[in-house]
């Protein structure tokens, strides 16, 4: 508890966390932008989301490494999740969609353990990093420090959050998506495929959290165990944002991010994990108890 | 022979089996005390995940209570050994059934989806805490009271003991299961809001289970130390990524909802488990989800739900509306 005091007699500090948990926050919530994307439309929730984002960052890793800037990789990640994702629909997914959201969950969570046991014995259990060769901005004297190429990915994740949100308000597939997300039913009648929309919904989603874990691994690290981590930080976001609204999650992902920094800052690496899932319970119950409240004053 | 006579036959010979295995088998004798703890963690699962219809992913919280309360009290006082497991094993009971009391009213009155993402966030979360926390160890875990005496003597005992904790659960859920307490969870699966129109107090019934199944995990944590010699945070304790997730994949392998279903389906994952595994040594997580995603998409009703549907006539359903057969399922 050493470190409130710090954070009382140094007030920049402060301003240094806020700054990495905004910047991190925008990543969080781009991979929480296709959770709510594949649970407003399919009715699934995707346990497998952070193993996506993982994949995505190892994209990024091995084509650096090859001698690609990271900034590059962005687009090849976003492509290569894409297929994983549509390969994976065609051959688990589609077969859960219309059944029992614990039978879907259950179904994501081992498709979640596989892909991490496969990075696992692919890519070894090493923390890695994306060398992204841009400098530090300093401020406030030389306290505050700020990687460019957080900027840099800050940026380009709410540009793609914007472009996506462009895409399905005005495009056709998008349009195509968005019926089917309000009735399956009534767009199979109008004519839409609906399994194909379900199968491009659940790529995108994981092409959007491939070019997540693409700016995860070139800002911070990413390493075969994180992946669950990402995937209860972007459910938490969808139930405090509520489905399919982009500014709710873009703040509850800053706000995320923040109280994430503050966290570890004050109570210690070690048990940051610990707060992440202790806030996920502790969301769910607040939530829980707010909606009992609601009820009785209706009765 | 009828039905009665072929049900006791078949518990004289699962019982007779439990006791002579480790005299036949000495060599495996702490592989054969897992199995029945496997048994247990698959039949507490299947209390909330198969006639509740709550699935939890949390339930190795209570184990890993059981494991850590024991093996503190073995560490902090200076009882004999089988005082302090006996002491340790009850603490662990309240300790176990008192976080489901409490937890309870709180986490079962989230709904489905919500109920499964908390428990699976509330068991990392623990595990983490006691990863971090320097009382109980941290990250380097903590080692309970060594048993006095050799290591066969030692194996033996805490077979005997985990045997007893199986075999006390079944009989225990097999009674809970006829009376009303099974009928009233058995409602809340089939429709909740329903059951407590009907003047079921749901939230009641749902702690009960739930505090049903903390009383044997935390029950089994103090021998499970006390075997393993070394309680882990992560890899014994709370071991989420696999006890957790055996737990309820064992429970549907052999068929959720039933008595004898996770039964089977722990025996089966159990020794695939042990003699196959080795050969694919390191790759056997990747194995493990490879199997959650077939079991779940191809096989979800289970060993005993396959059964059910292709040979009715075992559980004494009617095949073809004959008057005998009609007359029996009235009298059962």
């Amino acid at each position: 508890m050493d470190n409130i005091q710090v954070l009382l007699q140094a007030p920049v500090f402060n301003l240094q966390l806020l700054i990495d948990g905004l910047l991190i926050g925008a990543i969080f919530a781009l991979a929480a932008y296709g959770m709510a994307l594949v649970w407003g439309v399919m009715n699934v929730i995707n346990i497998a989301q952070g193993e996506f984002v993982m994949l995505g960052g190892y994209v990024t890793v091995y084509l650096s490494l090859a001698g690609m800037h990271p900034l590059l990789t962005i687009p090849v990640a976003f492509v290569a999740l894409f297929v994983l994702g549509w390969v994976l629909y065609r051959g688990v997914i589609f077969r859960v969609v219309d059944k029992d959201l614990f039978i879907s969950i259950l179904a994501t969570f081992g498709l979640s353990i596989l892909l991490q046991q496969l990075a696992n014995e692919l890519f070894g259990a090493d923390v890695r990093t994306a060398e992204s060769g841009l400098d530090t901005v300093f401020l406030a004297g030389g306290t505050v420090t700020v990687a460019q190429i957080k900027l840099v990915a800050f940026a380009a994740a709410i540009v793609l959050g914007f472009a996506l949100m462009l895409f399905l308000k005005n495009s056709r597939l998008g349009q195509a998506i968005r019926a089917t997300a309000q009735n399956a039913r009534a767009a199979r009648i109008l004519g839409i495929d609906t399994d194909r929309v379900y199968a491009t919904t659940y790529a995108l989603n994981a092409a959007i959290c491939g070019a997540a874990g693409a700016l995860v691994a070139m800002t911070w690290i990413i390493h075969p165990y994180l992946g669950l981590t990402y995937t209860v930080r972007a459910f938490m976001i969808v139930i405090v944002a509520g489905l399919g609204n982009l500014l709710g999650i873009i703040f509850s992902g800053a706000g995320l991010g923040i109280s994430e920094q503050y966290a570890g800052f004050v109570l210690g690496a070690e048990f940051q994990t610990a707060f992440l899932f202790s806030l996920l319970v502790v969301i769910l119950v607040v939530r829980n108890l707010s909606l009992k409240r609601k009820r009785k004053y209706l009765k | 022979m009828n039905d009665g006579t072929i049900r006791g036959a078949l518990y004289v010979v699962v019982a007779s089996i439990g006791l002579v295995a480790p005299m036949l088998f000495p060599d495996y004798t702490i592989q054969l005390a897992f199995l029945w703890l496997m048994v247990l963690f698959a039949l507490t699962w299947d209390i909330l995940g198969g006639q509740m219809g709550y699935n939890s992913f949390g339930n190795i919280l209570f184990f890993g209570l059981g494991c850590y309360v024991t093996a503190v009290l073995q560490r902090d006082t200076e009882l004999g050994f089988f005082v302090s497991l006996a002491a340790g094993m009850g603490l662990s009971v309240v300790v176990a059934v008192a976080a489901a009391a409490i937890l309870g009213p709180l986490i079962l009155a989230m709904r489905g989806h919500y109920f499964a993402i908390c428990t699976l966030g509330l068991g990392i979360a623990v595990a983490d805490i006691f990863a971090g926390w320097d009382y109980v160890g941290a990250g380097s875990g903590i080692v309970p009271r060594l048993y006095p005496g050799d290591v066969a003597d030692r194996n033996y005992f805490y077979y005997y003991l985990l045997f007893a904790l199986a075999v006390a659960a079944f009989v225990t859920l097999r009674v809970l299961y006829r009376s009303r307490f099974g009928l009233a969870i058995n409602a809340i699966r089939d429709d909740e809001d329903k059951a407590e129109a009907m003047g079921i107090h749901t939230t009641r019934y749902k702690v009960a289970a739930w505090m049903v199944a903390a009383f044997f995990l935390g029950l089994a944590g103090g021998p499970v130390a006390g075997l393993v010699g070394f309680v882990d945070p992560r890899d014994l304790a709370f071991a989420g990524p696999t006890f957790g997730v055996w737990m309820v994949l064992m429970a549907i392998l052999g068929g959720k909802g039933t008595l004898w279903g996770p039964v089977i389906g722990a025996v089966i994952f159990h020794i695939t488990q042990e003699v196959f595994w080795t050969y694919f040594l390191g790759w056997q997580r990747v194995m493990l989800g490879l199997l959650i995603v077939l079991i779940v998409v191809f096989f979800p009703m289970g060993i005993m739900g396959w059964l059910r549907e292709n040979r009715p006539q075992w559980f004494g359903e009617v095949v073809r509306g004959t008057a005998e057969a009609k007359a029996g399922e009235r009298a059962a």
